[in-house]
């Protein structure tokens, strides 16, 4: 009886190159999390911490989408733009809350612009970041912005109406569904 | 550790949250695997801040000192 010969195996095994992309694919969706936040409002005090947060978070490899919907949208305005809206109601709207990431107003104190000019005094002397720098940021690190369909067909605002940095327009089962497959989900 | 081996600096001084670290990530994608990272901040957040995020990236804090008011930290990218 005659053993097979065995021919001598090599000491490193080759590895497949393909097989190893998967498993570095597989690595990296595992090593991925995820965080959305809903922007609800348009004012300075919550817009802020949504772009600290999403800047933040795309800064350490966590994959950011914030869903832009009602007031939110207003600060998503490009700079030229200034009344947004097809109807009188959309215009007028738009007339008195002023859109744009320049124009924030605070959800309280705001005193007819007062409370605003002294948090921007406050922030320059503090070398805070404004929100414009931190949305150039999100947009720099990827953070996907997506405005709320029904959001713009309310307020009358239409894609080129918002930063070339938004994404495709969706609605509340794309929410949900972003939402409940993040680890964590933010409504601001 | 020997200045040459500092791959890039990020100056982050007089900077406030959430910025440091922002810059930081952008400049960690400018550097290979494995280079050194040195970062200037006066942000006294920032000491927690990059041991989080170091840990959240998987980057390496590998040195942590206080100059005055300067925080200075060494990490070596992932």
């Amino acid at each position: 009886m005659t053993t097979p010969t065995v021919e001598p195996t090599a000491d490193v095994l080759p590895i497949d190159p393909f097989v190893a992309a998967f498993a570095q694919e597989e690595e990296d969706a595992v090593a991925t999390k995820q965080l959305v936040i809903v922007n609800w409002s348009g004012e300075l005090d919550r817009i802020w911490p949504t772009l600290i947060l999403a800047s933040t978070a795309a800064a350490s490899g966590v994959q950011c989408k914030v869903f832009v919907t009602f007031w939110g949208l207003l600060p998503f305005v490009k700079d030229g733009v200034r009344l947004t809206g097809e109807n009188w109601m959309q215009k007028m709207l738009s007339f008195m809350q002023r859109p744009g990431i320049d124009h924030l107003k605070l959800s309280k104190m705001n005193f007819v612009g007062m409370g605003p000019w002294m948090i921007g005094k406050l922030r320059k002397q503090y070398k805070i970041a404004s929100p414009r720098e931190l949305l150039e940021a999100c947009e720099a690190l990827g953070v996907e912005f997506i405005p709320c369909q029904m959001s713009m067909d309310m307020f009358g605002i239409k894609r080129e109406d918002l930063i070339d940095g938004m994404g495709e327009p969706a609605g509340a089962a794309t929410a949900i569904e972003l939402m409940t497959e993040a680890n964590a989900s933010l409504f601001i | 550790m020997a200045v040459t081996d500092i791959a890039t600096t990020v100056d982050a001084k007089g900077l406030s949250c959430p910025m440091p670290i922002v810059r930081t990530a952008q400049a960690a994608k400018t550097v290979a695997s494995g280079a050194l990272i040195e970062v200037l901040a006066t942000d006294p957040g920032s000491t927690k801040d990059f041991a989080a995020w170091c840990r959240s990236t998987g980057n390496e804090l590998l040195e942590q000192s206080i100059d005055g008011p300067v925080y200075r930290f060494v990490i070596r990218r992932k």
